[in-house]
């Protein structure tokens, strides 16, 4: 995570199209805008640099590196170079930009849309980029009329004289532009002038999409392209006994049978043929390495992880002598089990490898790994690797992953062909690298005046950073598994339990099972809240004291989240009383430099146990909101990915793999289980924060807190399925 | 050789009658802005309008929709309320599951013009958004309606 932009030349390409070199490198006293040459054709158009160009018909096109996924980050970015360039809104298109070393993000060191960091890891270059751009269509104008620079403004896609009464749009002064040297630095615009970044701006690609003309990963269509499926093992670890490779052949259409890493791949001149091709071949599969694993099993075998021994990731003070002399001991065990990403568009990729080209056309989340995979595959380096990122169906952190990737790129090379992978439904679930299942144990004390004093914190999880990048794992140690409880070594960001308990002890111990997990909005900030923010709500009740006052003065520290918690508190009327057989529960996280808290109102219905979610009252404190009106949408899907997981998602697994297969048996939230949900934004914290992920981890505690506010009773596990909650209130 | 009435305009696929209608409106007719997403119905992103009436185009066959009228998302009027009201409520997040919703919501108030909350619910529960961009879906039927209402339509 952490990587410093210091010194470090980031930007630096060879734009072919233009002819034009720029390198742009981010020194400690800015940006630095290098006009490394130009040719004839640089002169069609103004390209100062990778993210924006203006043409001689006054239309200013922005290039982002950063995926959209419906998070925003197009818009919200092109709004940041509009208002720094000085254009009308309404002169700008956006378009994806390349893979490309130039739209590596700062704040991650490559060109990945994760982290909730697009936004806030691009405002600041985007401006000065921008803000170079504008000086340069400033001076050619001055030159132009001959007057002094200081003399002219621009504003609303004009430069300005107004002594002389002249002006040029943009348009006509790109070419003179064109040929002056990209100044080293140049002066940003203060925040009283800006136009659009921090006013609610509608999202550039909402047109298209409501038109259904919008191309996303599965809509790629390429002369000659080929379809592939996979048969895949239906348990983990599962390896293939017999195929009829023959029958699969004999289908019409089908033109080869390729075996893959991941499965068995049959590859057809239409869908229609690769799927009946899959069919006829087949394979029979071994039982896989754990055939007894099913929900009970990963369970059972969670809670008895939790009494292993972990290594130890955090420790304050003494948690183990604070809790031997605490007046009033707490110890709970919480689950939280897998959930499926389940996107609205399944897993795809299409790829070609050519002669002397590799071209991929991905909904992928990370262009730097899509491409050096592909690159490694196709034998082609880098540069002729060309990653086309599309539109795509939600990502939520799924397409991070490249093994679709992988699945056409080699698809492709083997048959010659280029190669669209479909994966179904059913696939997209049963083969998903899911939200890490969690287990976790803490044994919380209180003094004699019900201050906290203790905390001995054991969780268990499946590792995200297996997948990835194991080399981060340390002692024992995955500090994205355990994202929300500890920081990250040099994290400008705090990820760590925020409450000032004096003495807290924090062990991990990585889950063996199988199951494959990597991050899902939030990453464990989700589970890892759940966790503690339902634990201090155990605490509270049992120093007597009510929730919100209970939490803040363990906060003194952390303005952000006391901030939050006091305006979600206040307007959601927190302290009111509510009618019977309905409850209020209170909770706060900070993740990705975002404060978020979220008060929740739930009916629960003794009788058949069904909980219902009336309304949610969120405080965001993200600093700037570049567009406070998508700040409000990312927020409330966050709210809505967390209700459901809160109430309905849980993956079922059986016989060694994955039982669930579509949104019959894999439920998630519908508008009828949609509360009303209030956003408030509040501005305190000085940094830019993310937007995407914050929204999910305070959610699901507050439901659980409510409904124990509800009933008088603890569930320490989600979903709050009717099942669950029958069975919780006949216990009691 | 099937004969389909798409959008006002007739194509010819080559097809077989048991070919799955959303597969060839978009691998055969290149009209990609009806989705796949689940396959049995159970989420609405591969709603069309056959006539008239929102229907799942993956568990129909191209041979049982000869002769009748087909829309897509394509199809609908640019002018429709409903696409009008998705772009200035900003209802559409990711937008893959959006022209399956938006025709599940002008079919709905084709036929009921001002439904109640029921109503709405009743349609809208059988569609999925997994964004969650609920809450402007149903600010967007709210406007789309008065829309509607003021234009007389």
């Amino acid at each position: 995570m952490k990587t410093s932009i210091t010194r470090r030349t980031f930007l630096k390409g060879s734009l072919a199209a233009t002819g034009l070199t720029i390198a742009v490198s981010v020194s400690p006293f800015g940006t630095r805008l290098l006009n490394a040459s130009q040719s004839k054709d640089a002169l069609k158009r103004f390209k100062p640099n990778v993210w924006y160009e203006v043409s001689p018909n006054n239309v200013v096109t922005v290039f982002i590196g950063a995926s959209e996924m419906g998070q925003g980050t197009h818009t919200a970015l092109a709004t940041v170079i509009a208002d720094e360039l000085g254009t009308e809104w309404k002169q700008v298109r956006v378009k994806q930009g390349p893979a490309a070393k130039e739209f590596h993000n700062p704040l991650l060191g490559e060109q990945l849309t994760v982290a909730s960091a697009a936004v806030r890891g691009f405002y600041e270059l985007c401006r000065k980029a921008a803000a170079a751009g504008r000086a340069m269509l400033v001076k050619a104008a001055a030159a132009s009329w001959g007057v002094p620079e200081s003399e002219c403004e621009a504003i609303k896609g004009v430069v300005e004289h107004k002594k002389s009464s002249r002006k040029s749009t943009y348009g006509e002064l790109c070419l003179a532009a064109a040929k002056l040297e990209v100044p080293k630095e140049a002066p940003l615009k203060k925040e009283s002038e800006f136009r659009y970044i921090g006013k609610p701006t509608a999202r550039m690609d909402i047109p298209e999409k409501v038109k259904g003309a919008a191309v996303y990963g599965l809509d790629i269509s390429v002369p000659g392209m080929h379809y592939a499926v996979l048969a895949r093992p239906p348990a983990y670890g599962a390896k293939p006994v017999s195929k009829d490779e023959k029958a699969a052949m004999n289908v019409k259409g089908v033109i080869k049978v390729v075996e893959m890493p991941m499965g068995i791949a049959v590859c057809a001149k239409s869908l229609d043929a690769a799927w009946k091709g899959r069919k006829a071949l087949d394979v029979k599969w071994d039982k896989g390495v754990l055939p007894q694993l099913d929900n009970d099993f990963i369970e059972k075998t969670m809670m008895a992880e939790l009494d292993k021994p972990g290594s130890k990731a955090m420790e304050n003070g003494d948690a183990k002598k604070a809790l031997e002399g605490a007046a009033k001991k707490v110890k709970s065990t919480y689950f939280v089990p897998y959930v499926a990403h389940a996107l609205m568009e399944p897993i795809n990729c299409t790829a070609s490898v050519g002669k002397d080209r590799c071209d991929v056309w991905a909904p992928t989340q990370g262009q730097t790994g899509a491409q050096a995979l592909a690159s490694e595959i196709s034998g082609f380096p880098p540069d002729k690797v060309n990653i086309h990122t599309t539109y795509m169906g939600c990502g939520l952190g799924r397409r991070a992953a490249p093994d679709f990737v992988v699945e056409a790129v080699i698809a492709s090379k083997v048959t010659g062909k280029p190669v669209k992978v479909v994966w179904t439904r059913e696939e997209d679930i049963q083969y998903d690298l899911f939200r890490a299942a969690t287990c976790q144990r803490i044994e919380g004390g209180l003094d004699g005046q019900g201050q906290l004093i203790g905390w001995s914190h054991k969780a268990v999880a499946g590792s995200i950073f297996k997948l990835i990048n194991p080399k981060a794992i340390q002692n024992g140690v995955d500090i994205m598994s355990l994202w929300g409880l500890v920081d990250f070594p040099g994290s400008p960001d705090g990820n760590r339990i925020l409450y000032e308990i004096p003495n807290l002890y924090l062990e991990f111990l990585i889950s063996e099972l199988p199951v494959p997990v990597t991050a899902w909005r939030s990453v464990q900030n989700g589970p890892n809240a759940f966790v503690t923010e339902c634990f201090i709500d155990e605490m509270a009740h049992a120093a007597g004291k009510d929730p919100l006052e209970f939490r803040l003065p363990l906060l003194k520290e952390s303005k952000g989240a006391q901030r939050v918690l006091k305006v979600a508190a206040e307007k959601a009327g927190w302290g009111k009383p509510l009618p019977k057989g309905q409850g209020r529960g209170i909770a706060q996280h900070h993740c990705f430099g975002t404060d978020v808290a979220a008060v929740a109102e739930v009916s629960v219905n003794e009788k058949d146990g069904h909980v219902k979610v009336n309304r949610v009252v969120v405080a965001v404190d993200c600093g700037l909101a570049v567009n406070p009106l998508n700040v409000e949408g990312q927020i409330q899907g966050g709210v809505i990915n967390a209700l459901s997981t809160a109430l309905k998602e849980e993956v079922r697994f059986a016989n060694g793999g994955v039982k669930s297969a579509n949104f019959e048996d894999y439920g998630i939230l519908r508008m009828s289980e949609v509360p009303e949900i209030e956003v408030h934004l509040v501005k305190g914290n000085e940094k830019m924060g993310g937007i995407g992920e914050p929204g999910v981890p305070p959610t699901a505690p507050a439901v659980a807190n409510a409904f124990f506010n509800a009933t008088g009773v603890r569930i320490r596990r989600i979903p709050l399925t009717s099942n669950a909650v029958l069975e919780a209130l006949k216990k009691t | 050789m099937i004969s389909l009435n798409v959008n006002g305009k007739i194509y010819k696929a080559n097809v077989p009658e048991d070919a799955s209608l959303l597969w060839v409106l978009r691998d055969h007719l290149k009209l990609t802005g009806t989705k796949y997403s689940c396959g049995i119905g159970e989420c609405g992103a591969c709603t069309v309008h056959v006539d008239g009436k929102a229907e799942r185009s993956c568990g129909m066959t191209a041979g049982e929709v000869k002769g009748k009228k087909i829309t897509t998302i394509e199809g609908l009027p640019e002018n429709n309320p409903v696409k009008r009201a998705w772009i200035k409520e900003q209802v559409v997040q990711c937008g893959y599951c959006q022209p399956g919703i938006i025709m599940q919501v002008a079919a709905l108030l084709s036929e009921t013009p001002t439904p109640s909350a029921d109503q709405i619910i009743g349609k809208m529960d059988d569609v999925i958004c997994r964004c969650g961009t609920y809450p402007r879906i149903k600010k967007g039927i709210k406007t789309a309606v008065q829309m509607a209402r003021k234009e007389g339509k």
